[in-house]
C-alpha cells in the first residue's frame, strides 16, 4: 500500500489536472459571455428580461399603493387615466400586471434555481457512482417524466396547505427531472474521460470531483437547462394558479388570468383585462427561449460550423 | 421481445409508484385536507359518504399495511370512490362519461401537430437556409411561449366570440345528442376545432424543431451522398433515406410529448368548457372533490403509460436495432 502511496506522490503534480483545468473553463465562460453579446437573438433576451425585471423592481414607484385595490368604475376600456383599462371590479389593470411581475418572476427563477440544483444533484451522483445509484436514481427521474405533469400538479397542490411556498414546492418537484436526464447524461460522457481517470487517481474527493472537476465542464448545459426550468416554472405557475390552486390574494399574472376568467372578462369583451398579463408571460418565455437557443448556437461547433458553411454557399 | 418487457415492466412500476402516491397524500400531508373538505360540506354529506370517505382517506381503524394493500386491490378493480360534487356517482362512472372528449381533443391536436411539424422540420433541414427555414422557427417559438390556456382565450375571444365564427363552449349544440350522423359529427368538428388549433400551435414549434436538428445531422450523413451519387429522386432521399432515419428520436419524444399535451389539453378544455376531464378537474378542485381528483390522475396516467407502450411497439418495428439486442 506504502508503495502505491509513495509512486501517487510525484504522479500528483507531474498530472495537475486542477490546475490545468480551472483556467480553461474560465477563460471559456468569458469567452461565452462575450459572444453571447454579440449575439442578436441573446441580446435581444437578455434585454427584454432586464426590462421585465427593472419593471418589477421599480412597480412600487410607477404604479404606488396596493394593485388590487379598486379605485375606479369596473370594466372600462384603455384610457388616459387607466393606460391599461379597469378590471370587471373596478382595479387598474397596468398596477396589476406590473406587480404580477414581482411575483410571477421570483417564483419562476426560484423553482428555476431550485429544480436545476435539483437535477444537477441527481445528474452528478448517477453519473460519478454508477452502478446501482445510477440505476436507482435513473429510475426515479424516468418515473417523474413519464407521469403527466399537470394532473399530478393538481393532486399536489390540492393536498398541500395553498400557498406561494406550496406552488414553490410542487412546482420544483414536477419541474426537475427533464433537466436531470439532460445533466446525467452530459455528465456521463465526462466521468469517461482521462482528466476524471486522473483525479480519481490522485485521490481527490468525490464531492470536488463532481463539483470542480465535471461540472465547470458542462457549465453551458446546466446553463440551457437552468433556462428551461425557469420558462417551465413561470408557464406552470400561472397554469396552478389559473386553475385557482394558487395562492388568490398574491397578484400574479396567472392570478390575475384566474381573475379574468372568473369574472368573466372574455364573455363581456373585456380582452384587456386578460391580454397583458399573457403576453407577459410569453414575452418573457420567448426572451429565455432566445437566450438559450444562442447559448446553444455558441457552445455547439457544429450548428455554429454548418451556419456559416451554409452562408458562404449562398454568398 | 426483451426490450419490451423490460419497459413493460417500467411502465408497471411507474403506475404503482402513482397509486402509491395518491395513496400517501391525504394520508401524510400537513394541510389535512380531509377536514378541510368535511367542514365544508359535512351537513350535506350522507352517512353512507363519510363512510367511504373515512376508508379512502385511511381514518378507520385498520392497520396501515391493510389500508395500503386494500387500496391497491380497489385500484386494480377500477374502483376509486364515490364522486363528492356530483354523489352519489361513482368515481370511474364520471370519468368514463369524459374521458372520450378528452382522448378525441388530445389525439386529434398530437396526431396533427406530430405530423405537420414533421414534415414542417423535414422540409425546413433539406431546404437549410429557405424561407421555410428562416421563417417559421422563430415564429413557431414565439407561438410555443405562450400558455396554452392563454392562447386558447385568445383565439376564444377573437374567432368565437368577435367574429362568432365558431362556437364558444361545450362539444356539441345543446339539444343535440351523441350519434353517429353526419349532422352531429359536423357540429362535434365544428367545436372540437378552435381548441384543437390552439394545442397545435403551442406545441408544433418543438416538433419542427426537434425533427430539424435531427434532419440536418442526418443529411450530413455518407449514406445521403451516396444515394444523390446514385441518382435517386430527391423525394426518394428526402423521404426514404433521411427522414426514416432522423424520425427516430421524434418517435422517443412522443412518449414524454404526450404528458405535456394531455396537460395542455386540460387546461384549454377548461377555457372551453369542453366536457372532457380537465374541465371536471377543475369542477373537481372548485368543489374540494379529492377522490375525483385522485381519479382522474390515475385515468390520465395509466393512459399515458398506455400510450408510451404502444409507442415502444411502433419503434421495435421502426428500428431494427432494438430486435437484436
Amino acid at each position: 500500500m506504502s508503495a502505491l502511496d509513495s509512486r501517487a506522490e510525484p504522479v500528483a503534480p507531474a498530472a495537475p489536472p486542477p490546475a490545468a483545468g480551472t483556467p480553461k473553463p474560465r477563460r471559456a465562460r468569458a469567452g461565452l459571455l462575450r459572444s453571447l453579446l454579440a449575439n442578436r437573438k441573446a441580446l435581444f433576451g437578455a434585454v427584454v428580461l432586464v426590462v421585465f425585471v427593472l419593471l418589477a423592481l421599480l412597480a412600487p414607484l410607477i404604479a404606488p399603493g396596493d394593485p388590487s385595490k379598486i379605485n375606479s368604475l369596473g370594466a372600462s376600456a384603455p384610457s388616459g387615466s387607466h393606460l391599461l383599462g379597469t378590471t370587471a371590479k373596478g382595479q387598474d389593470v397596468l398596477a396589476l400586471t406590473l406587480w404580477g411581475a414581482r411575483s410571477s418572476l421570483l417564483v419562476g427563477f426560484c423553482v428555476g434555481l431550485a429544480a436545476t440544483a435539483l437535477a444537477v444533484l441527481v445528474g452528478m451522483a448517477c453519473a460519478y457512482f454508477g452502478r446501482i445509484v445510477d440505476d436507482v436514481l435513473s429510475l426515479v427521474t424516468n418515473i417523474f417524466l413519464l407521469v403527466p405533469g399537470v394532473p399530478l400538479l393538481v393532486i399536489l397542490a390540492a393536498f398541500m396547505p395553498p400557498g406561494t411556498a406550496t406552488v414553490v414546492l410542487v412546482l420544483v418537484v414536477t419541474g426537475w427531472a427533464g433537466s436531470a436526464r439532460v445533466l446525467r447524461a452530459q455528465a456521463k460522457s465526462i466521468r469517461g474521460k482521462d482528466f476524471v481517470a486522473a483525479s480519481v487517481v490522485t485521490g481527490e474527493r468525490a464531492i470536488r470531483i463532481m463539483f470542480r472537476e465535471i461540472l465547470p465542464n458542462m457549465a453551458s448545459v446546466v446553463m440551457t437547462t437552468l433556462l428551461g426550468c425557469v420558462i417551465f416554472g413561470i408557464g406552470a405557475q400561472a397554469g396552478l394558479e389559473f386553475l385557482g390552486l394558487g395562492d388568490a390574494s398574491v397578484v400574479s399574472w396567472g392570478t390575475n388570468l384566474y381573475w379574468a376568467g372568473n369574472d368573466g372578462a372574455l364573455m363581456t369583451g373585456a380582452w384587456w383585462v386578460f391580454v397583458p398579463s399573457g403576453l407577459c408571460i410569453a414575452l418573457v418565455a420567448f426572451a429565455l427561449a432566445m437566450v438559450n437557443y444562442a447559448v446553444d448556437e455558441i457552445t455547439n461547433p457544429r450548428l455554429r460550423a454548418r451556419r456559416t458553411k451554409n452562408r458562404n454557399r449562398k454568398g | 421481445m426483451r426490450y419490451i418487457l423490460r419497459n413493460l415492466g417500467f411502465y408497471l412500476l411507474a403506475f404503482w409508484a402513482s397509486i402509491t402516491l395518491n395513496f400517501m397524500l391525504p394520508r401524510f400531508m400537513p394541510g389535512d385536507p380531509v377536514s378541510r373538505m368535511f367542514a365544508r360540506s359535512q351537513s350535506q354529506m350522507q352517512p353512507e359518504q363519510i363512510d367511504q370517505l373515512r376508508r379512502l382517506f385511511g381514518l378507520d381503524n385498520r392497520p396501515m399495511w391493510q389500508q395500503y394493500t386494500d387500496y391497491i386491490k380497489d385500484i386494480c378493480t377500477g374502483n376509486m370512490g364515490i364522486s363528492i360534487s356530483r354523489f352519489p356517482t361513482p368515481v370511474s362512472e364520471v370519468i368514463a362519461s369524459q374521458i372520450g372528449w378528452t382522448l378525441l381533443l388530445g389525439g386529434t391536436a398530437l396526431v396533427v401537430a406530430v405530423v405537420i411539424g414533421n414534415l414542417l422540420g423535414i422540409i425546413a433541414a433539406w431546404r437549410r437556409g429557405g424561407l421555410l427555414d428562416s421563417v417559421f422557427p422563430p415564429l413557431l417559438v414565439f407561438a410555443g411561449s405562450f400558455p396554452y390556456f392563454w392562447l386558447a382565450m385568445g383565439a376564444l375571444y377573437l374567432f368565437g366570440m368577435t367574429l362568432g365564427w365558431f362556437p364558444m363552449r361545450h362539444a356539441f349544440d345543446v339539444g343535440l345528442s351523441p350519434e353517429l350522423s353526419w349532422g352531429f359529427v359536423s357540429n362535434a368538428a365544428s367545436h372540437l376545432f378552435l381548441p384543437a388549433l390552439t394545442i397545435v400551435l403551442v406545441s408544433i414549434g418543438g416538433w419542427m424543431l426537434g425533427m430539424r436538428n435531427t434532419m440536418i445531422a442526418t443529411v450530413a450523413e455518407d449514406y445521403i451522398t451516396m444515394a444523390e451519387a446514385k441518382g435517386l429522386s430527391p423525394s426518394r432521399i428526402m423521404f426514404r433515406y433521411a427522414a426514416r432515419n432522423a424520425m427516430l428520436p421524434s418517435v422517443t419524444n412522443f412518449g414524454m410529448a404526450l404528458g405535456f399535451v394531455v396537460g395542455g389539453a386540460l387546461l384549454t378544455e377548461v377555457v372551453f368548457a369542453y366536457p372532457g376531464v380537465g374541465f371536471q378537474l377543475l369542477a373537481a378542485v372548485q368543489g374540494l372533490d379529492y377522490p375525483l381528483m385522485q381519479g382522474i390522475f390515475l385515468t390520465i396516467t395509466a393512459a399515458v403509460l398506455v400510450a408510451n407502450f404502444l409507442v415502444d411497439l411502433v419503434y421495435v418495428r421502426l428500428d431494427p436495432r432494438v430486435r437484436v439486442r
